[in-house]
């Protein structure tokens, strides 16, 4: 791995956010209530994971009985298998640090969470998504059904405890497939020698198709805002999109590229197609389709004042991406997605999306 | 180029493939099985594409009976569909077998899984107040073969889930596998090795999948 990547993958996986965690008041037994609890959280992690850490907050004022254990935001129930900075991501328009939460050791909402019996379902939900994964990007997961159950295990704790030296040594096992970071191949895509309308047909790359897991969870809102603090609260999972779906992109294998002597038109589309970088907005825009930008549009520079004409009024009405959030970065949406991929994805090979968006006026 | 998405060699099924197929599977069943009500198609109206429709397949309402002597086997399977919409107008009089019967009642719905490229089902079951039913009792209800085999398998067979649109814990069969046993089907049903036309993509999934469920379907919609 270049030098770089490997300084990018450290960060994603030392990410963290504060957070403040308040028992739920009906279930504070003891007087005077306790105080929060302060604990660290690894973005890459699991809200239930931090229950061994906050538990000894509370023990003592909880009522008696048994716990089923859930978290929730202003009172939104979280959802234990997103992962802990995605839901920071999602849910927290305008950063808040640290972040606020109750938890709960009573009353679990089972009609609307799934049922969480601890480290065995965040593990299974893991290796699930792994396979998940590992099918979308190599075709079959029988790399993962392939691996032993103690290297399986180990990979799970090197996730668990935020290891990722653990990690790095055991990832080799897993025999994913390498999702081409066309970025930084040798080859120059927009070489001027091979650009120019020389007779020579070079040798001809394969064309194929990758396939990239990304979960994408869109949240909408129908007014325009000037801050993040001013978007509304989310009351209900409903009013996010959750798509689980692959972005699909041309790959190009081998070095050259099949240029011909045509007629310019043609040149241009090739060169197009070939020698334009597939963006983390095309990506976006590939699994969104109702907020594509007007490419008429993105060939201004930004922050330049927009007359108003035809195509302005459509754009508004077409609905806006606002916000791209990956691992607590904005996203600036020109970057390589390839880049994004490899440097920014989770341990389960997982690429998730945190989008803002404005809806389209129908 | 079939533009209509042709099934993929290799037993997996395009969304424009799955549309197709899912159309035609719910004209088939509401022409042949007569002794349930339609499948009906949930369009995913905020994620239209701009020129694809996505949506899944939903049968609600599906009232299963067990029988008290153990788990049930195919022939105590009473499968009762509720055609109106009202629970009140069921006549609980013809459906109870005795005091100690309850009816379950159940919702199928085949989505489409863009990662594994095949449609997957989803299901739940409920009492009559409305209450989901928990895996064991589910187990109850399902024939004695997907039993061993929930009991057997190494890998999840059955697994709790949250459903992909509906923000809800649903019970769902595993998707690994599929396209190799579609294959297997495909490869036996034709002499010439062909594959599966579309619109009988879905009818042949079913045929196998309805089955762990104990819902079986007529032999005209293999045709």
């Amino acid at each position: 791995m270049a030098a770089n990547e490997e300084e990018a993958v450290k960060y994603v996986w030392e990410g963290a956010i504060p957070l403040q965690i308040h028992l739920h008041k009906s279930e504070v037994a003891s007087h005077p209530p306790p105080p929060p609890a302060l604990v660290l959280a690894p973005r890459i992690g699991y809200l239930p994971l931090l229950v061994h850490l906050i538990k000894p907050y509370f023990k003592d004022s909880l009522p008696p009985g048994e716990d089923s254990i859930w978290f929730d935001y202003k009172g939104l129930p979280l959802k234990w298998y997103i992962p802990t900075g995605v839901l920071f991501d999602l849910l927290c328009a305008e950063p808040e640090r640290p972040w606020n939460l109750t938890i709960h050791f009573r009353g679990y909402p089972s009609n609307v969470l799934i049922p969480c019996e601890g480290e065995d379902s965040i593990k299974w939900n893991f290796v699930n998504s792994l396979k998940e994964a590992a099918y979308i990007i190599n075709g079959n997961c029988k790399n993962v059904m392939n691996m032993s159950q103690s290297d399986q295990e180990d990979l799970w704790t090197s996730v668990m405890n935020g290891d990722l030296d653990a990690y790095t040594r055991l990832s080799p096992k897993i025999k994913m497939e390498n999702i081409e970071d066309e970025f930084s191949r040798k080859a120059s895509v927009s070489s001027p020698q091979s650009r120019q309308g020389g007779t020579e047909i070079d040798v001809a790359g394969q064309v194929k198709t990758a396939r990239v897991p990304v979960r994408l969870y869109v949240r909408s809102v129908s007014k325009d805002f000037e801050n993040l603090e001013d978007v509304p609260e989310m009351d209900t999972w409903d009013e996010i999109s959750y798509l689980n779906r692959p972005v699909e992109f041309l790959r190009k294998e081998g070095s050259n590229f099949i240029i011909l002597k045509m007629r310019c038109t043609v040149l241009m589309i090739f060169t197009w197609l070939y020698g334009k970088c597939f963006t983390l907005r095309d990506a976006i825009e590939s699994l969104l389709p109702e907020y594509i930008r007007d490419r008429a549009q993105t060939s201004g520079e930004e922050g330049e004042q927009r007359t108003t004409d035809a195509s302005d009024v459509s754009q508004e009405t077409r609905g806006e991406l606002k916000l791209v959030r990956i691992q607590g970065i904005e996203m600036k949406l020109e970057i390589p997605f390839s880049w994004v991929v490899n440097n920014l994805m989770n341990p389960e090979f997982y690429l998730h999306v945190s989008v803002l968006v404005k809806e389209p006026q129908r | 180029m079939d533009s209509a998405g042709e099934v993929v060699n290799d037993g997996k099924i395009t969304l424009e493939g799955f549309t197709v197929a899912a159309r035609a599977f719910a004209d088939k069943w509401k022409r042949h099985n007569l002794s349930f009500p339609p499948w009906s198609w949930i369009p995913l109206i905020n994620r239209t594409m701009l020129k694809k429709e996505e949506g899944y397949l939903s049968l609600e309402k599906i009232i299963i009976l067990s029988s008290l002597e153990g788990s049930a086997e195919e022939e105590s399977l009473d499968v009762t569909a509720d055609w109106s919409e009202k629970e009140e107008s069921i006549d609980h009089t013809v459906l109870v077998q005795n005091e100690e019967d309850e009816a379950h009642y159940y919702d199928y719905h085949i989505v489409y899984s863009a990662s594994y490229m095949v449609p997957m089902l989803y299901f739940r079951g409920y009492s009559s107040d409305g209450k989901p039913l928990s895996l064991d009792v589910i187990k109850r209800d399902l024939p004695s073969s997907s039993v061993s085999l929930l009991l057997e398998s190494k890998w999840t067979f059955i697994t709790q889930e949250e459903h992909p649109y509906l923000n809800r814990p649903w019970f769902k069969l595993h998707p690994c596998g599929t396209e190799e046993w579609i294959k297997l089907l495909s490869e036996s049903s034709s002499s010439d090795g062909c594959q599966i036309p579309v619109e009988l993509y879905l009818v042949s999934w079913f045929s196998v999948v309805g089955q762990v469920v104990g819902l079986k379907i007529p032999r005209e919609m293999l045709i």
